[in-house]
């Protein structure tokens, strides 16, 4: 089966409305969560401090979760949401192979690099 | 103020944001991070990490509708994201390397600019009639859905669109703003793609871009949850009704007064890195 441009469209339009739709879910689900658990106490935004450890990488915040640490929950949200337009890149260096578009498999393949070296905590 | 109060205030200013930055066509972010950072003294580094969360679900929220309806062009976007990407992981990193204040002055310099342009009209330069070689070697031409049909384009100057994406990424990555504007200019300026198409686009684009800096500041620790989460959810509100609104909308007299605010904001900004209060 061919895989047009129309049809790539139209599938990169989908995985992207899916991915924020989830992602905003999560978050929500966390804020809700969040409240439950304390609702009082309020950090101090004025001060940089920069985020403990586990909210920094996806590992330390799946773990958080599974301790049910609430803020982790909407930190997830939020790594999903980030991840929605990186499964965006990466089908697209699956489309463009479908395609047989060889310099376009090339230039998805630069930016998908681009973004996992800054997920990985590269730079 | 107790962490619901705080929450539900932050989520109101957030939605306001969100929506006269979709009814303007200038996005939630550029406003945010002054409102967070002069309204509630909360460190820049916090905001722009919000801002920029933010920023990728109201471009891939309005970027799903948009390739859906072939306006944006995925092949143009693709080849630009290399600079945005490279860019926006140039501005991350040195967002941590300069002063807070510096960044403030910065923020406000292109808070200025981007009040300039949202007051202009909408330009569409000339069609161009040929198109770069680069351009036809990596099949950017197209065609966008007209009312009289499908309307084929050309793609002129690649190389100057590639090196202004370059900053569009880099002041990104900076700011954790989408620089849409300057991508805008990029594409319908440099390389003569029509005006919705670039819009579009640039739509498409910002999301990636924002990715690429988005790794940076989680491992930074700007990526807090208390701040982004329900930022992230009243700008997509706030957008999500903005967008709505915009199909009957006169806009002019309100991108005037948002323009003002902006304008005041930006001075405010400046004003308060040069006296290093931020």
């Amino acid at each position: 089966m061919q895989l047009t441009d129309e049809k790539m469209d139209r599938i990169i339009g989908n995985l992207l409305r899916a991915g924020v739709t989830l992602a905003a879910a999560v978050v929500l689900a966390g804020e809700i969560w969040h409240m439950a658990q304390w609702g009082s106490g309020l950090p101090n935004y004025r001060v940089f401090r920069g985020e403990p450890s586990d909210l920094r990488s996806a590992a330390g915040v799946l773990r958080g979760v599974s301790q049910g640490h609430s803020a982790d929950l909407i930190q997830l949200g939020l790594l999903l949401l980030i991840a929605t337009p990186v499964a965006r890149v990466a089908f697209s260096v699956w489309a463009f192979a479908a395609q047989r578009d060889r310099a376009y498999v090339v230039i998805t393949l630069i930016v998908l690099t681009a973004l996992a070296l800054s997920l990985a905590g590269a730079v | 103020m107790n962490s619901l109060e705080f929450t539900a205030l932050i989520w109101a200013i957030a939605a306001v944001a969100g929506f006269l930055g979709a009814l303007t066509g200038l996005g939630g972010g550029v406003i945010l991070t002054p409102a967070l950072t002069l309204l509630f003294g909360i460190d820049i580094r916090y905001a722009i990490g919000a801002s920029l969360v933010s920023v990728i679900a109201t471009s891939s929220g309005a970027a799903s509708a948009y390739v859906r309806e072939g306006y944006s062009n995925v092949r143009i976007g693709m080849f630009l994201e290399i600079a945005t990407t490279f860019g926006a992981i140039f501005g991350a990193f040195l967002a941590s390397r300069i002063p807070t204040s510096s960044l403030a002055v910065i923020f406000g310099l292109v808070l200025l600019y981007s009040a300039y342009l949202s007051s202009r009209k909408e330009p569409d330069g000339p069609e161009a009639a040929a198109s770069d070689p680069l351009a036809r070697g990596l099949r950017m031409d197209a065609s966008y859905p007209t009312p009289e049909g499908p309307r084929p384009y050309h793609v002129q100057r690649v190389k100057t669109g590639f090196s202004l994406m370059l900053g569009a990424g880099a002041l990104s990555g900076l700011l954790g703003i989408g620089s849409g504007a300057l991508k805008v200019i990029a594409m319908d300026q440099a390389m003569r793609i029509p005006f919705k198409v670039s819009t579009t686009t640039s739509n498409f684009m910002i999301g990636v871009t924002a990715a690429a800096s988005a790794g940076v500041y989680l491992n930074r620790g700007y990526i807090d949850p208390g701040l982004a989460g329900p930022v992230m959810l009243g700008v997509l509100f706030g957008s999500l009704i903005g967008a709505r609104t915009l199909a009957g909308a006169n806009t002019r007299v309100l991108r005037i007064v948002f323009g003002l605010v902006v304008a005041a904001m930006a001075v405010e900004m400046i004003a308060s890195g040069l006296r290093g209060r931020i």
